[in-house]
């Protein structure tokens, strides 16, 4: 029997993967989309409607850089027509105000602008590119819209000890939220992850910094923190759940449950330029596949846990395993856990270099 | 934090009901939707920064006549506050009124 579909709450709009930036931790797939097979601006259009009709709350414009699509403002306002909360997630690099004015005139909820690091060298560094002082000019000349603000800062093992640095540049600036948040070590990040995972000493010393600023900042600015799952004692109820909650639509129309899920095999993605985004969300395969806890191996499949955290992260336990089908193996419960412990082991081991400059391998532009 | 009667709240930048003709009524928020029953989305929908705590605590009090009129004021006041605290509500001081009336 197949598990009834829940509303999904929000989509996950993945624009482009052509980007100015070169992360060494982007959550883009390996084996990016080229341009030549992107969406149009009216397949886009429909999906919208239809997310509005199957309950939809919000849609999240990301990438790649969501600007690099020259219909971006018509997006925005297809997207608000329908009555979607809509949410840019954007390196900033291709603003300048009078773009900036378009986007909130044309219904832009909420911007997300991404930082790499609090000091230049470090953001040149993690971004492979120059961009640090033009997300500044961003940041100032958001000081004058009317349009709630977040600042994103992925963190990792190189930018985690600028955590003070990184908050006092959200309070100078007109953010409501700011967000750190661990890598999570798919795609990119789990190609680089021996270089970006932090020390035990460093995740505690940022928990406190953030616990006494979220004290401090009440009412002012929201913090969110995500801490990296491989620390942690049970695994993250990952995108709310497989099939849950929301739905990832990458630039070629393949409908995703989360942003890693081409990594596993023998799934095949259908796609909205054929199908509705309704029929694929209730009745396609790969979101029924760990929809729900029949596929549930022991323990998650008697464990209280179950469903809350929906034994963890698939992707997670693939790239770990080799099995997308075993507990997550950052779960203390899992009977893999040795192989996370092995990793920390190495991170946090007296031989562990911390301070080198690493070798980053840098995601590319796609075609 | 406990709101003042005299101020006036409204909502925060990013923050929005749904339209009128959907199913569910909502506040929208950066990264979350809260879902509003019929008190709480009588109480956002007075939250126009034209109106005093003290005048939507009154409306409410009188659209539930049969509730206790003190739970009624202190179940609002939790209310604006935590909404408050998630960054959900501003509130306009009196003082600040009466000086922008007065340019």
């Amino acid at each position: 029997m197949t598990p009834a579909a829940p509303t999904p709450l929000a989509l996950i709009a993945e624009l482009t993967h052509r980007c100015p930036l070169h992360c060494v931790y982007c959550s883009n797939p390996l084996e990016l989309s080229h341009r030549a097979d992107e969406l149009t601006t009216e397949v886009w259009s429909r999906v919208f409607r239809e997310a509005a009709e199957a309950g939809v709350l919000q849609v999240d414009f990301t990438g790649g850089e969501p600007l690099a699509r020259p219909d971006i403002l018509e997006l925005v306002r297809a997207a608000r027509a329908t009555g979607l909360y809509v949410n840019l997630i954007t390196s900033g690099v291709p603003l300048d105000e009078a773009r900036l004015d378009q986007l909130v005139e044309a219904g832009l909820d909420h911007i997300q602008l991404s930082f790499q690091g609090s000091t230049e060298d470090l953001a040149s560094e993690i971004s492979g590119t120059k961009s640090h002082a033009q997300k500044l000019r961003v940041l100032d000349w958001l000081k004058r819209r009317r349009v709630a603000v977040t600042l994103n800062f992925v963190i990792h093992r190189r930018n985690i000890d600028q955590i003070e640095e990184m908050l006092a540049l959200g309070e100078s600036s007109s953010a409501g939220r700011i967000e750190f948040a661990n890598v999570q070590y798919y795609g990119w990040a789990f190609a680089n992850r021996e270089n970006l995972l932090p020390t035990r000493e460093q995740l505690d010393r940022s928990v406190e910094i953030l616990k006494r600023a979220e004290e401090r900042l009440r009412g002012k600015m929201k913090i969110e923190f995500v801490v990296p799952d491989y620390y942690a004692k049970y695994p993250k109820a990952c995108m709310g759940g497989w099939g849950q909650k929301l739905m990832l639509i990458a630039p070629n129309g393949d409908a995703l449950p989360c942003h890693a899920a081409q990594i596993i095999p023998g799934l095949r993605f259908d796609n909205l330029k054929d199908r509705s985004l309704r029929e694929i969300w209730e009745k396609s395969e790969v979101f029924q596949k760990f929809r729900g806890e029949e596929w549930m191996p022991e323990p998650c499949r008697s464990c209280d846990r179950r469903t809350r955290d929906f034994g963890g992260c698939r992707c997670q336990a693939f790239l770990l395993t080799g099995d997308a089908a075993m507990t997550d193996p950052v779960c203390s419960l899992a009977p893999l856990r040795t192989i996370v412990d092995d990793i920390l082991a190495a991170v946090n081991g007296p031989t562990a270099e911390k301070l080198v400059k690493p070798d980053w391998i840098y995601r590319p532009n796609p075609a | 934090m406990i709101p003042e009667l005299s101020s006036r709240p409204r909502l925060a930048v990013g923050c929005r009901l749904n339209e009128r003709n959907q199913p569910s009524r909502v506040l929208h928020m950066p990264e979350r939707a809260l879902r509003l029953n019929g008190p709480s989305l009588e109480i956002i929908e007075r939250c126009d920064g034209t109106r005093t705590v003290q005048q939507i605590i009154a409306e409410l009090q009188k659209l539930y006549s049969k509730a206790e009129p003190k739970k009624v004021e202190e179940d609002i006041l939790g209310y604006l506050g935590r909404l408050h605290d998630q960054r959900a509500l501003d509130f306009t001081p009196a003082e600040l009124d009466r000086s922008a009336e007065a340019k």
